[in-house]
C-alpha cells in the first residue's frame, strides 16, 4: 500500500471520526502505530564511547538496533546519555561499512604494491599467516607484533594478550590506552602498588571542592560533569576550579579559572604542596603511618629517538624510572623552592588564585576531589605530575574515603578493563602483574596450563616504539585492531606512515570501517562492533559490566574475538616454539595454537547449553563452547583472593555492573580504607596493601621544561584534543549525519588578537606548520573555545586535517605516552607564498 | 610507490560499499590520497536557523537545535537557552517547552524547576550546520520497519 499525503490526511480524518463516534478502526487505518505494535526488544549494554561507562537501552526490532536511551537503573548515569551516546542508534549504520576482507593484490596474489580486492576469510589468513610464519622462521618472534585497544572487550584483550604472548612469544603487544592514560596507570602502581582509583564516582556526591588538572570533562565526560554540575547547583558551598592551558566549556561553570602556561602544571603542583608544608596543614599521623617519601632522578629526557639531542643531552633519559627513598625533611626542602612567586613567574596565573587554591587543598575541612584526564597523562612529566596530585592529597590524607578523592578519568570504554586490569601493555600480565617478574610469568603458565619458560620476560616495544621499529624495519608482521593509529599516532608523516609503507613489512588492520589506517594497511579485516558481539568493558571507576549480542554484523563482518582465535588454528606449537619447550615438554607437539591457548579445558569448559537462548552468540557457536565465559573465568582466576575479585560471570549479564574487588558478592567502592574495604585489616585504619609495607610513596620531583617551546620562527603552542560531538578519530560519530553536521570539520581556535597580527580573519584557510609537518585549517576566533595569545587548539577527528602530522613524538620517558598537548608550531594564511613545504 | 596508490584509490571505491560515500570536498573519514598529501580545507559550513523542528530518529533521541546558540551564555550566572525553553516563557517566545524529564532529579524526584544535572543544554541539544553528510547512514527508524508501507517523506537534510 502506498500511502501518499493525502490518503494518510483521509486516513486520519477517518480515525478522527470513527473515535468520535466511539467505534475502533481496523489497526492500518489509524495514523500510528503504538508501544504494543513495534515490539522492540530492550536490552542493556555499556556505550561504546568514552570511559565513563554510561549504561544505555538498545532497542531492536528485525535484526536491527532502532532506539537507544539512557538506562534509568545505570548507576553511572541514571537515564542521562550526553549526545554521542544518544546517538548510538547510528553508529552501525555508515553506508560504507566494511563486509568482506580485502587485500593488495596484483595477479591473484598478495602484493605489496596491489590493489585492493575482497578475499575470502581463508585466503586473508592464509596470507596471514603465510607472512607471519616467514617473519617468525626470519626473524624470530620480535619482529612480530599488535596494537590493540582500550576499545576491545574484555575476553578480546585478553584473547590478544594469549595468541601473543603464550603463542607467538612475544611482548610486543600495546593498547592505543598507551596514548591515553599510560601515565596515570604506571603513577598508580608507582605509588599504591595497585592500578587504578582507590575511590568512584560516588564521589561526585560527597566532595565540597572540585579541581580539574587540565581536563575538559564539559565536553569529553559530559555525563560525569552533569553530576558535578548537579552537586555545585544543589549545593551552594561547593566550588569548581578549573586549571588548564585555555578556556573552554568547563571553566564556563567553575568557579575559577587558572589558564596556566604548558608544563607549569607541575610548578603549580609544587607551589601547593609547598603552601601545605609551610601553612603546618601537613596531615602527620597519617603521613607517618601510611606514606614513604622518595625522591625522582630528574633531568630524564623527553622519550624521543636516541640520538635526539634532548635524549643525549639528558643525565637520566635511560633510567628515568628510577627513585629513591626519601625522608620528609628532603622532599619539604625540594618543595620549598617552589613559592607562590615561582609557581606564578612560571605559569602566568595570578598570585591570588594559586593561593586560594591551595587553600582549597590545605583546609582540613574541604573534601576535595581532583580529576585530570589527557592534560596531564599526555604529558612529557605524565607520570610526574600524576605523583605530584597524590602527594597533595597524601600529605592531607584527603583520600580513600567518601567526596576526598584523587580520581583518573579514562578517555576508553575499557581501558581499565581491557588495556590495564587484562594487561594488553607490553609490559604488563592480569592482575598487575609483569612480564619481566620471573613469578609473574610463572603464575600465568600454571592458569594458562602452558610449559614453564614459555612466555617471554623482555618488555616489548609500547605504542610509539612499535612505529619506530616498522619504520626501521624491526617489526615486519603487524596487526592493528580496534583503533585508528595513523589517524592518532604523533608525527606522523615521518615516523607511523613510513612503516605501513615499508615493503619489508605486512600490516593487517581490523576495523568495522575503512579509516585512515585501513587505508594505509595491506590487508583490511571487516570487524564486528559493540552490539554486534557479546562483550565486556571495564569504567574509570573499576566498574566491569557486560552486554549480549544483540543484533548480527553485516556480511562476513566478525568480532576481533572470533579473528584472534580462528587465526590461532594456522599456527601449530612445533612452528611457533623452540625445540627445548617442546623436548622438555613433548604433549604439547604438534598441537594447534588453538588447541593450546583456547581449548585447554578451561576456556572451552562452558557449554553452548549455557548461552543465554534469548540471544545469538555467533563467537560460540562457531567453536561450540561459551567463549566469552570460557575465558571470563580464566581470566578472573588472575585477581580472585588479591584485591582484584570479579564475580562470576553469569551476575554480569544481570546486573548494571559492578565496581571491583567484588567479595562475598560486595562491590567496593572506597579502597584502602578500613570499613569500605574488605582487604583492609581491622585496626590498621588505612592499607595501601599493593604495596608489601602497605604505604603508599610520595614522589618528589621538580619543574622540569617541555620538549619543544615556541620561539621566533613556530611561535605558537599547539594543542590537541576532541570535541564533544566526535569521539577520538571520528571513525563512528562522522558517519552519524547529526554529529557530523553539528561540528563537520577540524578549525583552529585561535585569539583574536593573534589572528588580527596575522592579517587573518574568521574562517579564511591558513596553514600550521611544525619542524615535522603541515596542514591546511580554516581560523575559528569564537566559539566554545576561548584560547589565550599564543596557543591555538585543534581537534584530531578530522581525517583531512591530520594535525598529527604536525605533532611531536616526544613521550613522558617512564609511561612512554606521547605529549599531545604542546609543540611549537607558526600558523600562515594559506594564501602566503612562505608557507613552503607544499609539493 | 605513488602509482601504487594511485591505483589503490581508483580500486578501492568498487570494494567499499559501491555508492555509499557521497561526493565531498574534504577526506574527511579516510584521509588524503596518498596520506602524505596536504589537502585544502573546506570553506566553514554556516549554521541552520530556519527555526524548522527536525524530526527525531527515536523517542528518546534529544532533538537538534533550530536556531542559532553563537554567544549563548550558559554559565554560573545565566542560562540563556532557559529564557525561551522554561516553562515561563513559552508562551512569549513560542519555543518547545523542555522535556518533562528534565525536572527529574538523579533518584527520579520531580522538581519545581529545571534539574541541575540537565543545566548544561548543549551536552545533548546540537546545532546544525548545512554539512552535506559524508556517508549514508543506513539507520532504519522502527515505524519503518513496522509499517513500510506508509512513511513519511523524511525531513530535509
Amino acid at each position: 500500500m502506498d500511502l501518499t499525503r493525502r490518503t494518510i490526511l483521509k486516513t486520519q480524518a477517518a480515525a478522527v471520526a470513527a473515535a468520535a463516534a466511539g467505534v475502533s478502526v481496523p489497526a492500518e487505518a489509524q495514523n500510528i502505530p503504538t508501544g504494543e505494535d513495534i515490539k522492540l526488544q530492550w536490552s542493556k549494554a555499556p556505550c561504546r564511547f568514552c570511559g565513563t561507562g554510561c549504561g544505555v537501552m538498545v532497542g531492536v526490532k528485525d535484526g536491527r538496533v532502532v532506539a537507544t536511551h539512557g538506562d534509568m537503573q545505570a548507576e553511572v548515569n541514571r537515564g542521562l546519555n550526553c549526545v554521542k551516546g544518544y546517538f548510538l542508534s547510528k553508529i552501525m549504520y555508515g553506508g560504507d561499512r566494511l563486509t568482506q576482507p580485502l587485500m593488495r593484490m596484483k595477479n591473484g596474489q598478495f602484493a605489496k604494491d596491489g590493489e585492493f580486492q575482497p578475499v575470502s576469510w581463508d585466503q586473508a589468513f592464509d596470507e596471514m599467516a603465510r607472512q607471519w610464519k616467514k617473519v617468525l622462521k626470519e626473524k624470530g618472534p620480535e619482529a612480530v607484533g599488535m596494537f590493540g585497544s582500550g576499545q576491545w572487550t574484555i575476553w578480546e584483550g585478553y584473547a590478544a594478550s594469549k595468541l601473543m604472548r603464550a603463542g607467538f612469544r612475544t611482548n610486543n603487544l600495546d593498547p592505543n590506552a598507551r596514548h591515553c592514560m599510560a601515565s596515570a596507570a604506571v603513577t598508580f602502581i608507582r605509588t599504591f602498588g595497585m592500578d587504578e582509583p582507590m575511590g568512584c564516582y560516588d564521589d561526585f556526591e560527597h566532595a565540597d571542592a572540585f579541581v580539574l588538572w587540565g581536563s575538559n570533562m564539559a565536553e569529553m565526560h559530559p555525563i560525569l560533569w552533569t553530576r558535578i554540575t548537579d552537586r555545585r547547583l544543589s549545593h551552594p558551598h561547593v566550588r569548581i576550579a578549573t586549571l588548564s592551558t585555555y578556556e573552554h566549556r568547563t571553566t564556563d561553570l567553575s568557579d575559577t579559572a587558572l589558564i596556566f602556561k604548558p608544563n607549569s602544571d607541575l610548578a603549580i603542583l609544587n607551589y601547593i604542596a609547598n603552601y601545605i608544608i609551610q601553612n603546618g596543614a601537613v596531615n602527620r599521623e597519617f603521613v607517618e603511618r601510611h606514606c614513604n617519601f622518595r625522591l625522582a632522578n630528574t633531568d630524564i629526557g623527553y622519550g624521543l629517538r636516541p640520538d635526539n639531542v634532548l635524549e643525549q643531552r639528558a643525565q637520566h633519559a635511560n633510567d628515568a624510572q628510577v627513585s629513591n627513598p626519601s625522608s620528609f625533611e628532603d622532599y619539604a626542602k625540594l618543595m620549598s623552592q617552589y613559592t607562590v612567586e615561582k609557581a606564578s613567574e612560571l605559569s602566568g596565573v595570578p598570585k591570588e588564585r594559586l593561593e586560594a587554591l591551595a587553600k582549597v587543598y590545605a583546609d582540613p575541612k574541604v573534601k576535595v576531589m581532583s580529576l585530570w584526564t589527557m592534560g596531564f597523562n599526555q604529558h612529557v612529566r605524565g607520570v610526574w605530575a600524576n605523583h605530584m596530585v597524590y602527594n597533595l592529597h597524601l600529605l592531607t590524607g584527603k583520600i580513600s574515603e567518601p567526596g576526598n578523592s584523587p580520581f583518573s578519568l579514562t578517555g576508553q570504554p575499557s581501558a581499565c578493563g581491557t588495556a590495564r586490569e587484562v594487561g594488553t601493555f607490553s609490559h604488563r600480565l592480569p592482575a598487575d602483574m609483569q612480564v619481566a617478574n620471573p613469578e609473574h610469568r610463572k603464575h600465568a603458565e600454571e592458569i594458562w596450563k602452558l610449559p614453564h619458560g614459555l612466555l617471554p620476560g623482555k618488555v616489548g616495544y609500547h605504542a610509539v616504539q612499535q612505529d619506530r621499529m616498522l619504520k626501521d624495519g624491526k617489526l615486519n608482521a603487524y596487526w592493528i585492531m580496534c583503533n585508528n593509529n595513523l589517524q592518532t599516532a604523533p608525527n606522523t608523516n615521518n615516523e607511523t606512515y613510513p612503516g605501513y609503507r615499508n615493503p619489508a613489512n605486512f600490516v593487517v588492520v581490523s576495523d568495522p570501517y575503512p579509516t585512515v589506517t585501513a587505508m594505509a594497511a595491506d590487508m583490511i579485516l571487516p570487524t564486528a562492533m559493540w552490539v554486534e558481539k557479546e562483550g565486556a568493558y571495564g569504567n574509570a571507576e573499576r566498574r566491569t559490566h557486560f552486554w549480549h549480542q544483540l543484533v548480527n554484523a553485516p556480511g562476513d563482518a566478525r568480532s576481533d574475538l572470533w579473528q584472534l582465535m580462528e587465526f590461532s588454528k594456522r599456527f601449530t606449537t612445533d612452528e611457533v616454539w623452540t625445540k627445548e619447550i617442546l623436548d622438555a615438554q613433548p604433549e604439547y607437539r604438534g598441537k594447534s595454537l588453538f588447541d593450546v591457548l583456547f581449548a585447554n579445558g578451561e576456556v572451552n569448559k562452558f557449554p553452548l547449553s549455557e548461552v543465554d537462548p534469548a540471544y545469538e552468540n555467533r563467537e560460540s557457536k562457531v567453536f561450540g563452547f561459551y567463549v566469552q565465559k570460557g575465558l571470563f573465568e580464566e581470566y578472573a582466576a588472575f585477581g580472585r583472593g588479591h584485591g582484584h575479585d570479579l564475580a562470576p560471570f553469569d551476575t554480569y549479564h544481570q546486573v548494571r555492573g559492578l565496581r571491583w574487588p567484588v567479595v562475598n558478592g560486595q562491590e567496593t567502592l572506597w579502597r584502602y580504607r578500613e570499613g569500605l574495604d574488605p582487604y583492609v585489616e581491622k585496626g590498621s585504619g588505612v592499607q595501601f596493601y599493593g604495596n608489601p609495607d602497605k604505604k603508599a610513596n610520595i614522589m618528589g620531583a621538580p619543574y622540569e621544561p617541555p620538549a619543544e617551546s615556541p620561539d621566533a620562527e613556530y611561535d605558537m603552542w599547539l594543542v590537541t584534543g576532541r570535541v564533544l560531538e566526535h569521539w577520538h578519530s571520528g571513525s563512528m560519530t562522522l558517519r552519524v549525519p547529526e554529529l557530523y553536521k553539528a561540528f563537520p570539520g577540524a578549525v583552529l581556535f585561535m585569539h583574536p588578537d593573534d589572528a588580527a597580527k596575522r592579517g587573518l580573519r574568521r574562517g579564511q584557510e591558513v596553514r600550521i606548520v611544525s619542524r615535522r609537518g603541515e596542514i591546511r585549517s580554516r581560523v575559528e576566533t569564537r566559539g566554545r573555545n576561548k584560547v589565550p595569545p599564543g596557543l591555538v587548539f585543534v581537534p584530531f577527528f578530522d581525517a583531512s586535517q591530520l594535525i598529527n602530522k604536525v605533532t611531536l613524538d616526544a613521550t613522558d620517558p617512564i609511561s612512554k605516552q606521547t605529549d599531545f598537548k604542546k609543540c611549537a608550531v607558526k600558523v600562515v594564511s594559506a594564501a602566503t607564498a612562505d608557507a613552503g613545504g607544499q609539493q | 610507490m605513488k602509482r601504487g596508490v594511485f591505483l589503490f584509490l581508483v580500486s578501492i571505491v568498487p570494494c567499499l560499499a559501491a555508492g555509499a560515500i557521497l561526493a565531498q570536498d574534504a577526506p574527511r573519514l579516510r584521509g588524503p590520497e596518498p596520506f602524505t598529501r596536504e589537502v585544502p580545507a573546506p570553506p566553514m559550513q554556516r549554521q541552520i536557523t530556519d527555526d524548522v523542528r527536525v524530526g527525531r530518529n527515536y523517542p528518546d533521541q534529544p532533538p537538534v537545535i533550530p536556531h542559532s546558540i553563537e554567544g549563548y551564555a550558559v554559565d554560573l550566572n545565566a542560562n540563556k537557552c532557559m529564557s525561551c525553553h522554561a516553562r515561563k516563557f513559552t508562551e512569549q517566545s513560542q519555543a518547545p517547552m523542555i522535556s518533562v524529564t528534565h525536572y527529574q532529579d538523579r533518584a527520579g524526584n520531580t522538581l519545581g524547576g529545571l534539574a541541575p544535572r540537565r543545566y548544561v543544554c548543549v551536552a545533548c541539544h546540537v546545532p546544525q550546520t548545512n554539512a552535506k553528510p559524508l556517508v549514508d547512514n543506513v539507520f532504519t527508524d522502527m515505524d519503518a520497519i513496522t509499517e513500510p508501507e506508509r512513511q513519511p517523506a523524511r525531513g530535509r537534510h
